[in-house]
């Protein structure tokens, strides 16, 4: 709680989860205009929003670890009786459920500048669907927290992983574009499967399926995390390199 | 003169070693290099998505773009960055010439920006099939010079800003999204509304990139001579508005005794 009360008052999170996807969603909704995809506002406006949700899980999770790496006080974690996963846990599920605010502002926004209908065809599925994929992506995010641990340039690696991300979980285009060798990474990825949960109680489609492979894979991330966090922890404590920035 | 232009091209340069020692391989291949390429995918295969424009039109747009990242956040941070270095004062202190302090920096986030454009034209010839002309290929250098060029001005009003402001990084972030929407990147100006594109005409990156896109069409350097010399209009015009607000806020920081205070 305190983590969420934190970076919801912090310019950057804002920036991130707030301004950032409004301006990616109304880039989306200009092209959808001038090409013939007009009718397809709201998938712009859902994809946007879940482009804020994963830059903030992503850079909440790269910057909490760098964050105590400035501050001098994660070696005070990895010395703390509780696992390292335990501890970061609540910090990767409070990033993650600020990145709610990205979908919010991009619905909102669609909304009122565009006359985007949201008119969802399964409302209370779509009530369920994100929270879960808020918590999956959340989860993910403590995955990518455990590497931040051994590798020095977490901020450089989350400016790198934004991107990608987006293109092969499909946020705001079809995968079907991308070459046939990405298609598993899409599988792997919470976000693909939480777009298109969120997509198809939206507009339409199956729900449960991509539901079930969001709640799945983030009881994976958990997994993941506690061993991750073990093994890199270790390796950080064992190279010396825990508090270099 | 010979002292102001050691101060330039020198004190530029080791300002740059000084305030980017922190880059590394490993912090600049993934933020400079890595970052740009995958924008440059995910924006050709929105638009293909859209049916909105050519490949093209995204290929140029990105690539010319991304030496912002350069521009912006690097101008910024060269001359911010003083401030949260501690260094600030003894920088003012010295009686260098302030116009050459200011516009050295300019130089290697120039040379920065250039490299990062071309490795995404580069990556869009390599992965995309962006096809130009051997023969447009120096006038799109040119062009991108020119754009490179405005951009760090535009950066170099930022950083002024940041010599007063707390939270510059934020203002760096919001003009480089900003500058995604306006400038023509990736949406036409005729389809934005009226006000947007004004706005977008007072931006460095839009001339510059409605020039590149006539000059990758086939068109001669002399026939987009008229964005060209826009784009380094718009540049005179940040880097002067720069200098002055530079002048303005050290003359007022040191006025208030607030030069290194957060």
């Amino acid at each position: 709680m305190t983590n969420l009360k934190m970076v919801s008052t912090s310019a950057f999170f804002l920036l991130t989860s707030t301004v950032q996807p409004v301006v990616f969603a109304t880039v989306a909704f200009y092209m959808y205009r001038t090409g013939d995809r007009a009718g397809t506002l709201l998938y712009a406006a859902l994809g946007a929003g879940m482009m804020g949700v994963w830059s903030t899980t992503l850079f909440g999770s790269g910057g909490m670890i760098q964050w105590q790496r400035w501050q001098g006080t994660l070696e005070l974690g990895v010395g703390s009786p509780p696992g390292m996963a335990l501890i970061y846990l609540p910090f990767s599920l409070a990033n993650a459920f600020t990145g709610m605010y990205a979908l919010a502002a991009t619905l909102v926004w669609g909304r009122l500048v565009f006359g985007v209908p949201l008119d969802f065809v399964h409302p209370w599925l779509f009530a369920l669907a994100l929270p879960a994929t808020v918590i999956s992506l959340g989860l993910m995010g403590l995955v990518l927290a455990s590497t931040f641990i051994l590798y020095r340039y977490a901020n450089a690696m989350a400016n790198l992983l934004e991107y990608p991300v987006w293109i092969a979980s499909g946020l705001v285009f079809s995968t079907s574009l991308l070459p046939g060798w990405t298609r598993p990474i899409s599988w792997i990825l919470p976000p693909y499967w939480g777009v298109l949960a969120l997509r198809h109680a939206a507009l339409g489609g199956g729900v449960w399926v991509p539901l079930a492979m969001v709640v799945v894979l983030g009881i994976g991330s958990v997994a993941i995390a506690t061993f991750t966090f073990r093994i890199f922890e270790h390796l950080a404590r064992d190279r010396a390199t825990l508090s270099l920035t | 003169m010979r002292r102001w232009l050691s101060t330039f091209f020198i004190g530029g340069l080791i300002a740059y070693r000084g305030l980017f020692n922190w880059i590394r391989p490993a912090m600049y291949i993934p933020t400079m290099l890595g970052s740009p390429l995958f924008q440059l995918i995910f924006f050709t295969k929105l638009g293909q998505f859209a049916h909105a424009e050519s490949r093209d039109f995204y290929i140029v747009g990105n690539s010319v773009q991304v030496c912002a990242m350069s521009s912006v956040y690097g101008m910024t941070m060269a001359v911010a960055n003083e401030r949260w270095f501690g260094t600030l004062g003894p920088l003012l202190a010295s009686p260098a010439n302030r116009a050459a302090v200011f516009l050295g920096r300019g130089v290697p986030v120039l040379a920065n920006g250039l490299l990062v454009s071309a490795f995404t034209f580069g990556a869009g010839v390599l992965l995309l099939g962006f096809r130009p002309g051997a023969g447009s290929i120096p006038a799109l250098a040119v062009i991108v010079l020119a754009t490179v060029t405005s951009c760090t001005c535009f950066g170099m009003l930022l950083g002024s800003i940041g010599l007063r402001a707390k939270d510059f990084f934020f203002a760096a972030n919001l003009a480089y999204f900003l500058m995604l929407l306006f400038c023509g990147v990736n949406v036409p100006l005729a389809s934005l509304p009226g006000w947007m594109s004004a706005v977008g005409r007072c931006l460095p990156l839009t001339h510059g990139i409605a020039a590149a896109r006539e000059v990758a069409a086939g068109r001669s350097l002399g026939s987009v001579a008229g964005l060209v010399w826009t784009e380094l209009g718009v540049a005179v015009a940040y880097a002067v508005a720069a200098y002055l607000l530079f002048r303005i806020l050290e003359r007022e920081s040191r006025r208030t005794a607030v030069l290194d205070a957060y």
